[in-house]
Protein backbone atom coordinates (compact mmCIF):
# COMPACT_ATOMS: atom_id res chain seq x y z
CA UNK A 1 0.00 0.00 0.00
CA UNK A 2 1.32 3.09 -0.97
CA UNK A 3 1.56 5.65 2.09
CA UNK A 4 -0.38 9.07 2.25
CA UNK A 5 0.86 12.05 3.40
CA UNK A 6 0.08 13.19 6.98
CA UNK A 7 0.17 16.69 8.20
CA UNK A 8 -0.66 17.09 11.66
CA UNK A 9 -1.45 21.43 12.76
CA UNK A 10 -0.35 22.31 16.07
CA UNK A 11 -2.06 25.60 17.43
CA UNK A 12 -2.22 25.47 20.86
CA UNK A 13 -0.09 26.39 23.74
CA UNK A 14 1.62 23.26 25.64
CA UNK A 15 0.62 23.21 28.88
CA UNK A 16 -3.33 25.02 29.58
CA UNK A 17 -5.18 22.14 27.45
CA UNK A 18 -4.16 18.79 27.01
CA UNK A 19 -4.05 19.33 22.74
CA UNK A 20 -0.10 19.48 22.48
CA UNK A 21 0.67 16.23 23.91
CA UNK A 22 -2.36 14.17 23.08
CA UNK A 23 -0.71 15.43 19.66
CA UNK A 24 2.49 14.56 20.44
CA UNK A 25 1.37 10.86 21.44
CA UNK A 26 -0.98 10.45 18.15
CA UNK A 27 1.99 11.55 15.88
CA UNK A 28 4.21 9.05 17.92
CA UNK A 29 2.34 5.93 17.32
CA UNK A 30 1.62 7.19 13.73
CA UNK A 31 5.19 6.98 13.12
CA UNK A 32 5.18 3.30 14.24
CA UNK A 33 2.91 2.80 10.80
CA UNK A 34 5.78 4.23 8.63
CA UNK A 35 3.84 6.96 6.67
CA UNK A 36 4.98 10.18 5.23
CA UNK A 37 4.63 12.85 8.25
CA UNK A 38 4.84 16.15 8.27
CA UNK A 39 4.36 18.74 11.50
CA UNK A 40 3.13 22.59 11.32
CA UNK A 41 3.21 24.38 14.47
CA UNK A 42 0.86 27.65 13.59
CA UNK A 43 -0.57 30.45 16.24
CA UNK A 44 0.07 29.37 20.07
CA UNK A 45 1.52 25.84 18.76
CA UNK A 46 4.78 27.94 17.98
CA UNK A 47 5.07 27.72 22.13
CA UNK A 48 4.80 23.76 22.10
CA UNK A 49 8.42 23.96 20.90
CA UNK A 50 10.39 26.34 22.78
CA UNK A 51 13.41 25.53 24.56
CA UNK A 52 14.11 25.37 28.52
CA UNK A 53 10.52 24.12 29.47
CA UNK A 54 10.64 23.60 33.45
CA UNK A 55 7.22 22.20 34.42
CA UNK A 56 8.58 21.48 38.46
CA UNK A 57 6.77 24.34 39.91
CA UNK A 58 3.19 23.72 37.81
CA UNK A 59 3.60 19.99 39.42
CA UNK A 60 2.90 18.60 35.56
CA UNK A 61 4.87 16.36 33.80
CA UNK A 62 7.18 18.52 31.10
CA UNK A 63 6.30 16.77 27.79
CA UNK A 64 8.97 18.80 25.98
CA UNK A 65 11.88 16.53 25.92
CA UNK A 66 9.41 13.75 23.86
CA UNK A 67 9.81 16.35 21.04
CA UNK A 68 13.42 15.18 20.70
CA UNK A 69 12.50 11.63 20.15
CA UNK A 70 10.67 12.28 16.57
CA UNK A 71 13.97 12.51 14.76
CA UNK A 72 14.44 8.81 15.84
CA UNK A 73 10.99 8.17 14.43
CA UNK A 74 11.76 9.18 11.31
CA UNK A 75 9.29 12.87 12.05
CA UNK A 76 11.75 15.24 10.45
CA UNK A 77 9.42 17.61 8.36
CA UNK A 78 8.44 20.53 11.42
CA UNK A 79 7.82 23.81 9.85
CA UNK A 80 6.78 26.88 11.63
CA UNK A 81 4.96 29.21 10.57
CA UNK A 82 7.64 32.88 10.64
CA UNK A 83 4.33 34.88 11.46
CA UNK A 84 3.31 33.22 14.29
CA UNK A 85 6.73 33.52 15.87
CA UNK A 86 7.08 37.44 15.34
CA UNK A 87 4.08 37.80 16.66
CA UNK A 88 5.01 36.37 20.26
CA UNK A 89 8.27 38.13 20.03
CA UNK A 90 10.18 34.79 19.31
CA UNK A 91 12.54 33.55 17.08
CA UNK A 92 13.99 30.33 15.58
CA UNK A 93 16.59 30.75 18.76
CA UNK A 94 14.03 30.27 21.07
CA UNK A 95 12.93 26.80 20.10
CA UNK A 96 14.40 23.65 20.90
CA UNK A 97 17.44 22.54 18.05
CA UNK A 98 15.33 19.32 16.75
CA UNK A 99 17.41 17.10 14.22
CA UNK A 100 17.47 14.01 12.99
CA UNK A 101 20.00 12.02 10.77
CA UNK A 102 19.36 11.55 7.27
CA UNK A 103 19.82 7.34 6.73
CA UNK A 104 20.01 9.01 2.62
CA UNK A 105 23.32 10.71 3.53
CA UNK A 106 25.39 9.04 5.41
CA UNK A 107 23.71 9.43 8.63
CA UNK A 108 24.16 13.05 8.54
CA UNK A 109 22.76 14.79 11.30
CA UNK A 110 20.65 17.34 9.73
CA UNK A 111 17.83 20.00 11.64
CA UNK A 112 14.08 19.14 11.75
CA UNK A 113 12.93 22.39 12.10
CA UNK A 114 12.12 25.17 9.04
CA UNK A 115 10.61 28.26 9.77
CA UNK A 116 8.82 29.33 6.90
CA UNK A 117 6.23 31.75 5.93
CA UNK A 118 2.32 31.73 6.26
CA UNK A 119 2.66 31.49 1.76
CA UNK A 120 4.98 28.61 1.90
CA UNK A 121 2.63 27.14 4.94
CA UNK A 122 -0.33 26.94 2.59
CA UNK A 123 1.47 25.01 -0.03
CA UNK A 124 2.56 22.39 2.12
CA UNK A 125 -1.17 21.85 3.32
CA UNK A 126 -1.73 21.50 0.04
CA UNK A 127 0.24 18.60 -1.13
CA UNK A 128 -1.24 16.38 1.69
CA UNK A 129 -3.68 13.22 1.52
CA UNK A 130 -4.75 13.59 5.58
CA UNK A 131 -4.63 16.36 7.90
CA UNK A 132 -5.49 15.53 11.26
CA UNK A 133 -5.32 19.18 13.73
CA UNK A 134 -4.92 19.67 17.21
CA UNK B 1 -9.84 48.17 48.45
CA UNK B 2 -9.39 47.53 45.00
CA UNK B 3 -9.84 44.58 42.66
CA UNK B 4 -7.16 42.34 41.48
CA UNK B 5 -8.09 40.83 37.99
CA UNK B 6 -6.83 37.21 36.77
CA UNK B 7 -5.94 36.67 33.23
CA UNK B 8 -5.36 32.56 32.36
CA UNK B 9 -5.46 32.25 28.91
CA UNK B 10 -3.44 33.52 25.87
CA UNK B 11 -3.79 36.98 24.43
CA UNK B 12 -3.67 35.32 21.20
CA UNK B 13 -6.28 32.57 21.75
CA UNK B 14 -8.77 34.49 23.36
CA UNK B 15 -10.13 38.22 24.50
CA UNK B 16 -10.00 37.91 28.15
CA UNK B 17 -6.85 39.98 28.24
CA UNK B 18 -8.20 42.65 25.97
CA UNK B 19 -11.24 42.44 28.21
CA UNK B 20 -9.76 42.18 31.55
CA UNK B 21 -8.10 46.37 30.01
CA UNK B 22 -10.65 47.41 28.99
CA UNK B 23 -13.00 47.40 32.26
CA UNK B 24 -9.97 47.46 35.00
CA UNK B 25 -10.08 50.86 36.45
CA UNK B 26 -6.85 52.83 36.97
CA UNK B 27 -4.76 51.14 40.30
CA UNK B 28 -6.43 48.02 40.03
CA UNK B 29 -3.99 45.02 39.89
CA UNK B 30 -3.58 42.56 37.16
CA UNK B 31 -2.12 38.93 37.47
CA UNK B 32 -1.39 36.62 34.71
CA UNK B 33 -1.04 33.45 35.47
CA UNK B 34 -1.23 29.87 33.18
CA UNK B 35 -1.61 30.84 29.53
CA UNK B 36 -2.16 34.17 30.44
CA UNK B 37 2.01 34.72 30.96
CA UNK B 38 2.28 34.65 27.04
CA UNK B 39 1.55 38.51 27.53
CA UNK B 40 4.04 39.28 29.64
CA UNK B 41 6.66 38.91 26.51
CA UNK B 42 8.28 42.03 25.13
CA UNK B 43 8.81 42.88 21.66
CA UNK B 44 5.75 40.74 20.93
CA UNK B 45 2.00 41.98 19.54
CA UNK B 46 0.94 42.75 22.82
CA UNK B 47 3.69 44.52 24.32
CA UNK B 48 2.75 48.04 23.30
CA UNK B 49 -0.78 47.50 25.54
CA UNK B 50 0.98 46.08 27.99
CA UNK B 51 3.32 48.93 28.34
CA UNK B 52 0.85 50.90 28.72
CA UNK B 53 -0.80 48.56 31.32
CA UNK B 54 2.00 48.92 33.29
CA UNK B 55 1.38 52.39 33.74
CA UNK B 56 -2.13 52.04 35.35
CA UNK B 57 -1.60 49.07 37.20
CA UNK B 58 0.67 46.86 39.42
CA UNK B 59 0.73 43.68 37.10
CA UNK B 60 2.39 40.35 38.35
CA UNK B 61 2.90 36.93 36.84
CA UNK B 62 3.21 33.84 38.53
CA UNK B 63 6.51 32.49 38.09
CA UNK B 64 6.40 28.66 37.97
CA UNK B 65 3.71 29.44 34.96
CA UNK B 66 6.86 31.56 33.07
CA UNK B 67 9.03 28.21 33.82
CA UNK B 68 7.01 25.88 32.23
CA UNK B 69 6.25 27.46 29.26
CA UNK B 70 9.97 28.18 28.76
CA UNK B 71 9.52 31.94 28.91
CA UNK B 72 12.27 33.48 29.98
CA UNK B 73 12.20 36.32 33.20
CA UNK B 74 14.81 38.61 30.74
CA UNK B 75 12.69 38.68 27.85
CA UNK B 76 9.34 40.07 30.12
CA UNK B 77 8.10 43.89 29.83
CA UNK B 78 9.80 45.83 32.00
CA UNK B 79 7.70 46.55 35.10
CA UNK B 80 6.18 43.09 35.68
CA UNK B 81 6.38 41.53 38.91
CA UNK B 82 6.97 37.95 39.51
CA UNK B 83 5.52 35.92 42.57
CA UNK B 84 5.80 32.60 43.36
CA UNK B 85 2.71 30.63 45.19
CA UNK B 86 3.17 31.77 48.39
CA UNK B 87 2.89 35.52 46.79
CA UNK B 88 0.49 34.38 45.07
CA UNK B 89 -1.74 33.61 47.95
CA UNK B 90 -0.42 36.96 50.17
CA UNK B 91 -1.83 39.15 46.89
CA UNK B 92 -4.92 37.93 46.94
CA UNK B 93 -5.54 38.84 50.66
CA UNK B 94 -4.79 42.28 49.74
CA UNK B 95 -7.53 42.79 47.67
CA UNK B 96 -11.15 43.16 48.82
CA UNK B 97 -12.46 41.96 45.08
CA UNK B 98 -11.11 38.86 42.78
CA UNK B 99 -12.00 39.10 39.26
CA UNK B 100 -11.12 36.10 36.89
CA UNK B 101 -11.59 36.84 33.31
CA UNK B 102 -12.08 33.22 32.21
Amino acid sequence: MASKKFLYINRKAPHGSIYAQESLEVVLIGAAFEQDVTLAFIDDGVYQLMQNQDCKGIGLKNFSPTYRALGDYDVNKIFVELESLRLRGLSEQDLMPLTYEDEDDDWVEKKSIHVVSSAELADIIEQQDVILNF
Amino acid sequence: MSVLHIVNKSPYDRNSLDTCLRLANKGSAILLIEDGIYAAQKDSGVSEKMTRAVSRHAIYALQPDLEARGINSEHMIDGISLLDYDGFVKLTTEYSKLQSWL
